[in-house]
């Protein structure tokens, strides 16, 4: 694995995007890397596309701006539309099968989970969709240590909602492991 | 040392906590984007330690109230963005005139008027120099990372109360918004620079003989405090050679303490043939370029950091020019600090512009292709 490490976490505004780089950078810090977090403050924040960045390197980081991401989330089919092309077929691609579906070039390496249906109906609360997708993020990557990452998790919510968002987690791990037996894609999910 | 653990934090949120730590109890401002995480840092946690928070009718309120405490003897800061910063400069000068130490911190965005208000920019270069009329001297720090904001932040606030000179702190979106892992000591500790001066019997607010410390309004001494030139208790003067020695008076002071308040750093190589000079989040790409440029391939290429813009670095940039063929200064305009280098260089070196203005933030490999050209 390369030191440098860029994740860039893609959707729609309200998906808690942004919360989620801030943990998985909050998560980096305690886990002792360096790391770097930016996001999109343009128009397109406010309602429409949303997009958040975060580098992490054992070296320090100087370029802060995410330019070949070992990691793209897309939350939703525009934000896949616009990145995907983005990318390098190396990237590790995990896109939430609740909004994205449609074919897209066989180089690329994607991994599809229900990750804001799985929030709704197995936790009962679509916003903690954004942790669950840290989660298979994580499983996927193993960027960071999975215990730190989830006290990280735990300190970051809300108050009174850690143990929801842990839960949310590590639905995550679940859901990446399940999906991995399955050989989930979105090819195999949705028709082209 | 106090005791440091590090923690994720953005830069805005940096200069709240720097500013905290070197005593500001009191913040004026009017939000705008991109400094609004400032006054809201400052928000949450003055009122908790015995501090002043202001939202204010507007930019030049603002500067006001913070003149007015500081003359009342707080330490004071207030943050806005480019159109905010426009507003603040008569009152600026009026700070610097009457010898009013204040913060003033300058998240620059992506101008004129309200041009792009999420976009990186350095626009506001000369503005900050020049922006408020008159020959009047100013200090402008240039932070390219969280840690030098929250540093930077701190050095500001204790310079200008020890030369009673208003200090612009010039962020910009990138450094402002962005988070990154610092180590800084835990909040509540005090890095206040304390003043050994002490205050004597025949205190005078303006001694012709030298800078005296700001005695607060109501600690025994009356003076006069006005934006018109003055004598040494405060009171207008039209007299050619006491107007002449009052201006002299602020830009000695400058002078005087040069090497405390021009802070440059310079990395690469020991004799560079081309070297980058540039300050801001631009540094952040020019270091970038330079690890890889001089640390991996061991090309004679260096780059000075400036820290502080103004007073400009100019014996920092005469030696530097003295041994390099080329100095390349990236920025994020359409050339501003490249004139002052270009200045100071003297002909000893070619100084050439790299420019980006389109409100992205300049990116590596503008640069490495800048240099590439200039090595080969």
């Amino acid at each position: 694995m390369e030191n440098r490490q860029e994740i860039l976490l893609t959707g729609a505004g309200g998906q808690g995007l942004i919360l989620a780089s801030i943990v998985l950078a909050e998560a980096a810090v305690n886990d002792n890397k360096n790391v770097v977090q930016t996001q999109s403050y343009g128009p397109e924040a406010r309602g429409g596309a949303s997009m958040a960045g975060v580098i992490i390197d054992i070296d320090t980081i100087e370029y802060p701006k995410v330019t070949r991401p070992n990691v793209l989330l897309c939350m939703n089919q525009a934000s896949f539309n616009k990145y995907l092309p983005r990318v390098e077929p190396s990237c590790t691609i995990i896109v939430d099968s609740s909004f994205v579906s449609g074919s897209y070039s066989e180089e690329y390496k994607v991994q599809a989970f229900p990750i804001t249906r799985t929030a709704k109906e197995k936790i009962g609360r679509e916003v903690v969709a954004n942790m669950l997708a840290l989660g298979v993020i994580n499983a996927a990557t193993g960027l960071i240590n999975k215990h730190i990452f989830r006290e990280s998790v735990f300190r970051m919510a809300p108050k009174g909602s850690g143990e929801l968002n842990q839960q949310a987690f590590d639905m995550g791990y679940q859901l990446y492991e399940e999906g991995q037996g399955q050989g989930i894609g979105i090819s195999a999910q949705t028709p082209q | 040392m106090p005791e440091t653990k590090p923690v994720l934090m953005q830069g805005n949120e940096a200069c709240a906590v720097g500013a905290i730590s070197a005593g500001v109890r009191f913040y004026a401002g009017y939000p705008i984007t991109p400094s609004t995480e400032v006054a809201e840092q400052m928000a949450a946690r003055l009122p908790d330690i015995g501090g002043v928070f202001i939202q204010m009718e507007d930019e030049i309120a603002s500067m006001a109230a913070v003149i007015g405490a500081s003359i009342g003897g707080m330490r004071t800061l207030t943050a806005t963005s480019g159109p905010g910063f426009s507003l603040k400069q008569e009152n600026l000068g009026y700070a610097i005139m009457a010898e009013i130490p204040c913060v003033v911190v300058n998240v620059q965005r992506m101008g004129p008027s309200t041009g792009v208000p999420t976009a990186p920019a350095q626009g506001d270069v000369m503005q900050a120099r020049w922006g408020t009329h008159g020959d009047h001297p100013i200090i402008v720090f240039s932070p390219a990372s969280v840690y030098e904001t929250y540093y930077l932040t701190i050095a500001a606030v204790n310079l200008s109360q020890k030369l009673r000179q208003p200090v612009i702190l010039l962020l910009d979106e990138v450094i402002g918004h962005m988070r990154e892992k610092v180590e800084i000591p835990e909040a509540g500790k005090l890095i206040v620079e304390k003043s050994s001066d002490k205050v004597p019997s025949d205190w005078k607010p303006y001694d012709e003989k030298g800078l005296t410390p700001l005695v607060p309004f109501g600690f025994g001494h009356y003076y006069h405090v006005t934006g018109l030139f003055h004598d040494q208790y405060g009171f207008p003067t039209g007299d050619p050679p006491q107007v002449e020695r009052a201006l002299d008076r602020l830009h000695n002071k400058l002078e005087k303490y040069r090497d405390e308040i021009v802070l440059t750093n310079y990395i690469g190589h020991k004799e560079p043939r081309v070297a980058i000079v540039t300050y801001g989040c631009v540094v952040r790409s020019a270091r970038a370029v330079v690890k890889k440029a001089y640390w991996q391939n061991r090309l004679p290429v260096g780059l000075l950091s400036l820290q502080t813009i103004w007073p400009f670095p100019d014996r920092e940039i005469e030696a530097l020019a003295k041994q390099v063929d080329v100095i390349l200064v990236p920025e994020m305009n359409r050339g501003q600090l490249v004139g002052e280098v270009e200045r100071y260089a003297r002909g000893e070196a070619k100084v050439i512009p790299v420019n980006r203005y389109d409100g992205e933030m300049i990116s590596p490999d503008q640069i490495s292709e800048a240099l590439g050209r200039w090595l080969s």
